[in-house]
């Protein structure tokens, strides 16, 4: 881990996860001292709700392709 | 030459007999034209084609209609198990080639064609065409298996090529929605038929590469062979091998197949089934993962804080076992067990004590004047100065004295002496 963690706000789901799967993992190892396991257990928990949150958020983006441009496309209904 | 003679015998045999030797009945002679037009193997197995009118469809599901060219018409039916086959809806007016038997439909005196196939004009040719470009592309390795590439399990941006008008598109969309609605969609909108669709197709699989998506969903909704055909053209099928990302195609229904599916690193049936294919890892898989997640680290936490208990107990104990505080005790007992004695050696002593003062009470007791009072004896004194009168000589008569006994004291006259 980064010794100053990034504001988990400011990652991608998939930032977010594989950090997230590095901490269990790390956890799970427990080969850190206390203090230190329950500061990654306390980034864990913040990094599981970015992610949480950001599936709940989720709303799929259609974008339109002509020639290189890229414009929102709004679907017909 | 005897001309008049052949011309009677013609006249007898081309005109009715007056009173006929052999009577047909309608059944027989319609059977037996049934019978001729059915023995003869050239109207057994025939195409024939023709533009197709009065076609009509009733509720038993058979397939009634007229095919006709500019000197002829010809009956026509297609039972249902063939006609729920045709993919393509008949319209009058449309070139056919009709594959069939003839046969004679009795009741009604009709010879007509008994059809089990039936396409439009054209595609015989066309199906020519997709098998040689078929040949040639496969020669050139362009579907080979090995060429195939893995579908992303969870990817972040899907490129579509397809209508931005279509039913496909919609389906996609929906399917994406529902799936993943974490992807981001690019749509490179282009025809799925007619002549511009093909190299706007084209263009638009090598614009989306340059995009760099992690997969490209090529598809269209279901359409007759001719409404696909776009999608076996020889630039678009190119484009779609050549395509850096890994493409799913989607054209048409279950029993379509394009080349475009050939070449592509992934074929499904339909629109819906590509977007499906393109998502193999859903919402619901990832919500799922990270409760999973969640659980191993609290898992992990728990066992970790247990472990730390278990040790900090341990020490606890052992500390306790070389703490000053055993010997503390050690020693306040010690020191309860002295004062014990010494509380012990002091009540004796009292005891001693106490019973030396009964006895010197005792004592004290035995030697008081009162006692001997009690035994009756009286003191006398001289009240004018309390001496006391220990013998007759030291009296004179009348003199007062006073005489104490027992329980009180009076006053008396010495009145004489003895």
């Amino acid at each position: 881990m980064a010794k100053t963690p990034k504001p988990v706000e400011s990652l991608s789901y998939e930032e977010a996860m594989a950090e997230l799967e590095s901490i269990v993992a790390a956890l799970e190892e427990g080969n850190q001292k206390l203090e230190e396991a329950m500061t990654l257990f306390e980034r864990g928990q913040a990094l599981m709700k970015r992610c949480a949150g950001l599936l709940e958020a989720a709303e799929l983006k259609v974008q339109k392709l002509s020639g290189d441009a890229l414009t929102p496309f709004a679907e017909e209904e | 030459m005897t001309l008049p003679l052949a011309c009677g015998i013609l006249a007898a045999v081309t005109q009715p007999t007056l009173f006929a030797s052999v009577q047909w009945t309608v059944t027989r002679l319609t059977a037996h034209i049934r019978q001729t037009l059915e023995s003869d193997p050239a109207l057994q197995d025939v195409w024939v084609r023709g533009e197709l009118s009065n076609v009509s469809r009733p509720a038993s599901g058979h397939l009634y209609f007229t095919l006709k060219d500019a000197g002829a018409s010809l009956r026509g039916v297609m039972w249902r198990t063939e006609a729920s086959r045709l993919k393509v809806p008949l319209r009058d007016g449309m070139e056919v080639d009709v594959h069939g038997r003839i046969g004679v439909y009795e009741v009604g005196g009709q010879y007509q064609l008994y059809a089990d196939a039936l396409r439009p004009v054209g595609e015989g040719a066309l199906y020519a065409e997709f098998l040689r470009l078929k040949a040639l592309l496969e020669a050139e390795g362009l579907f080979d298996p090995a060429r195939k590439r893995e579908i992303p399990q969870l990817p972040k941006r899907i490129g579509i090529v397809t209508s931005a008008t279509g039913a496909a598109l919609r389906d996609m969309l929906d399917t994406l929605r529902r799936r993943l609605p974490l992807v981001d969609v690019i749509l490179a909108p282009s025809p799925v038929q007619g002549a511009d669709a093909p190299p706007t197709l084209a263009a638009a699989l090598q614009n989306l590469n340059r995009l760099k998506p992690d997969t490209i969903l090529v598809a269209r909704g279901g359409g007759s062979i001719e409404d696909l055909w776009a999608f076996n053209d020889e630039r678009v099928v190119r484009a779609v091998a050549a395509s850096a990302t890994p493409v799913i195609s989607g054209v048409g229904h279950e029993t379509d197949f394009t080349l475009t599916d050939f070449a592509a690193d992934l074929r499904a049936p339909t629109p819906t089934a590509a977007a499906e294919l393109a998502t193999p890892v859903t919402l619901f898989d990832l919500a799922s993962a990270m409760s999973d997640l969640g659980q191993r680290a609290e898992t992990a936490m728990d066992r970790r804080i247990e472990a730390e208990r278990v040790s900090l107990s341990n020490l606890r104990s052992r500390l306790l076992f070389v703490s000053p505080a055993r010997r503390l005790q050690t020693e306040r007992q010690r020191a309860d067990e002295q004062g014990r004695r010494l509380e012990a050696a002091c009540a004796h002593r009292l005891a001693f004590e106490a019973e030396k003062t009964a006895g010197l009470g005792k004592r004290l007791v035995a030697l008081s004047p009162f006692e001997v009072l009690a035994r009756g004896y009286a003191v006398v004194t001289r009240p004018a100065d309390g001496s006391l009168i220990r013998s007759v000589g030291q009296l004179n008569p009348n003199e007062e004295i006073e005489v104490r006994v027992s329980d009180g004291k009076f006053g008396a006259i010495v009145n004489r002496k003895s």
